[in-house]
């Protein structure tokens, strides 16, 4: 508890970043509870309503309510975001790890592989895998998770071959340590810092793959709102006759994304025992 | 003898072809052989990238060797099973030139020295803590500084983690790969007499590892010097600086610095750089550099022979 007072204290920023996240994540999880109307529910006559006392922040299309179908969709986008970056950059993580200690065949493998999803471009990939899957929540995160790990993957393997030739690894050897315990206590926790950095920048970027999936038919099905797909239908059409159609899911992914990049750098930070006192 | 190293090789691939097939090697350790007893020190010198390093971690098969014979405590430790090699982990370790990279960052000090107590399963939490406030000490660091992480300390005080680290299982033979080299001159010194106070205590054997002949000659009983990869001269220490016969030992000798300005020196007993170790000179390899070289230096390659007892050197013109 006094470490949790100690760190806030030094990164006010990170704390600002977690408040950020915290409100996201609540507002999600009461979304039924926290959202004046009812996110589906159609009204003709309140069709690209402007911002009013009823309608917070205007009302779309098919007069629902903004602000509603804001507070339900930051389930789908803050699950979608938070499963696939987790997904991917553990997962990534892992085969970078091995793939960079354990060098040879293996790692000429997964290089191969990782080069091969590399040259595909995120979101074909993430069409191709949907559309084998079928469009379904899960499926949109694994869709979405699975083209982040060679990015991943690479970046923590660069980062294992410079620490593994190291002399505390040599030193670990010397004293009979062996090969799988050495990556595990002194290779991974040493590329935290990159990995940390990593995610939270791939966060905002799954949003709006989710967004692309959707507005194409094969992300989350409709009627379910995502603030990706708020964004991607309404950005072409509407933005000059009714902009707050685009500018608050706009908001809320840059929000979301800002405060994972405080709360990652402060992270980072409390993690590095160089940076303590 | 405690350590006896026979014909050791080391070659690493230079260039490969298209099938990975090895076209040119890197003749790092090509056919070295000494040994060390039991309490004493072995000093083990040359210019950097002829090889030295590389013996020490061969001989701890933190490289593996190419070819030849590492006894250790009468056992021959080069193909070795990796538990049998474990167990014999205990009794040899490293201390490497780096006190800054030879230390994980996200480890506390303490928990750097009683790593080695852990893998090895010896002890439980508390005793472990007890033994590794012991070695804090007896390195010259305070017990209360364990759970300082290596930022924390100074280039000196790492080093004694690092020795701390080495000497937690009780070794017998630790290769010490330039051990002081990174540190400033003040503090070179601590180190040195805390290595040579290890050995008058628990008797210790060293490969000692530097470029640094006035440190190599303070700590060592032996001295060998290496080049490209072979050794060249190898006898007493007290013998090789009040006599020393390869022209390589003397051009070395020569370039220690004396502490008196007004001593004049002639320079340049040595000509050029090290050759490189993949495309070496034929004959002598020290010929291209050397200024007593004769035709014959330049064909036949001299043989490390031994013109004194105890006195091995490898050059057609030593008597």
């Amino acid at each position: 508890m006094t470490d949790a007072l100690y760190y806030a204290r030094r990164y006010p920023l990170g704390v600002i970043g977690a408040l950020i996240l915290i409100v996201f994540v609540l507002t999600a999880i009461f979304a039924g509870v926290v959202a004046p109307m009812d996110p589906l529910t159609t009204n003709a006559r309140a069709s690209l309503a402007p911002p009013s006392h009823i309608y917070w922040i205007g009302a779309d299309m098919m007069g629902r309510d903004m602000l509603s179908r804001m507070i339900h969709g930051a389930r789908i986008s803050l699950a979608v975001a938070l499963g696939a970056t987790c997904i991917g950059s553990g997962l990534g993580a892992m085969l970078g790890l091995a793939s960079g200690y354990l060098g040879g065949w293996f790692d000429l493998i997964v290089q191969r592989i990782a080069e091969i999803m590399q040259s595909l471009p995120l979101l074909v990939m993430a069409l191709v895998i949907t559309a084998s899957l079928g469009p379904s929540l899960t499926n949109t995160i694994i869709a979405i998770a699975i083209p982040l790990i060679p990015n991943v993957a690479r970046v923590i393997r660069a980062n294992v071959l410079s620490l593994r030739e190291l002399n505390y690894v040599e030193a670990a050897r010397a004293i009979g340590m062996g090969r799988t315990r050495i990556a595990l206590v002194h290779i991974f926790p040493n590329t935290l810092a990159p990995l940390i950095v990593l995610a939270t920048a791939q966060l905002g970027s799954t949003i709006l793959t989710e967004a692309s999936l959707s507005f194409l038919g094969l992300g989350v099905p409709e009627p379910y709102p995502s603030w990706g797909r708020m964004l991607s239908e309404s950005a072409a059409e509407y933005i000059h006759s009714a902009p707050w159609l685009v500018i608050f899911p706009g908001l809320a992914i840059s929000m979301v994304v800002f405060g994972a990049n405080l709360f990652g750098d402060a992270l980072r930070d409390i993690l590095d025992p160089r940076q303590g006192d | 003898m405690l350590l006896d190293v026979t014909d050791l090789r080391k070659t690493f691939p230079a260039r490969t072809g298209l099938f990975g097939n090895v076209i040119d090697h890197v003749h790092a350790v090509d056919g070295v052989s000494f040994s060390i007893a039991e309490g004493r020190t072995l000093g083990l010198v040359g210019e950097s990238g002829c090889g030295k390093s590389t013996v020490g971690r061969a001989i701890l098969r933190l490289i593996e060797p190419s070819s030849g014979a590492v006894r250790f405590e009468g056992n021959d430790i080069v193909g070795l099973p990796a538990d049998r090699m474990r167990e014999l982990r205990r009794r040899m370790q490293i201390v490497f030139q780096d006190p800054y990279s030879s230390l994980n960052p996200r480890k506390r000090a303490g928990d750097i020295v009683a790593e080695p107590l852990l893998v090895h399963g010896i002890a439980n939490a508390a005793e472990r803590r007890e033994m590794t406030q012991a070695i804090f000490a007896k390195v010259g660091l305070q017990p209360r500084q364990m759970g300082l992480f290596p930022h924390q300390f100074s280039g000196g005080q790492r080093q004694r983690i690092s020795i701390a680290r080495a000497l937690a299982l009780g070794p017998r033979f630790i290769v010490a790969d330039e051990p002081v080299s990174a540190l400033d001159v003040s503090v070179q010194a601590q180190v040195i007499n805390l290595l040579m106070d290890l050995q008058a205590r628990d008797g210790l054997s060293y490969l000692f590892i530097s470029h640094n002949l006035a440190v190599v000659e303070h700590v060592s009983h032996d001295v060998a010097v290496m080049y490209l990869g072979r050794i060249v001269e190898h006898t007493t220490k007290s013998t090789i600086f009040a006599r020393p016969l390869h022209p390589y030992t003397r051009a070395l000798m020569a370039a220690v610095p004396v502490a008196d300005p007004s001593v004049r020196r002639d320079k340049a007993h040595v000509m050029g750089d090290v050759p490189s170790p993949i495309d070496r000179p034929k004959g002598c390899h020290f010929h291209p550099r050397c200024p007593l070289a004769e035709p014959r230096c330049r064909t036949e390659e001299p043989k490390l022979r031994e013109v004194q007892p105890g006195h091995r050197v490898a050059c057609h013109l030593a008597v």
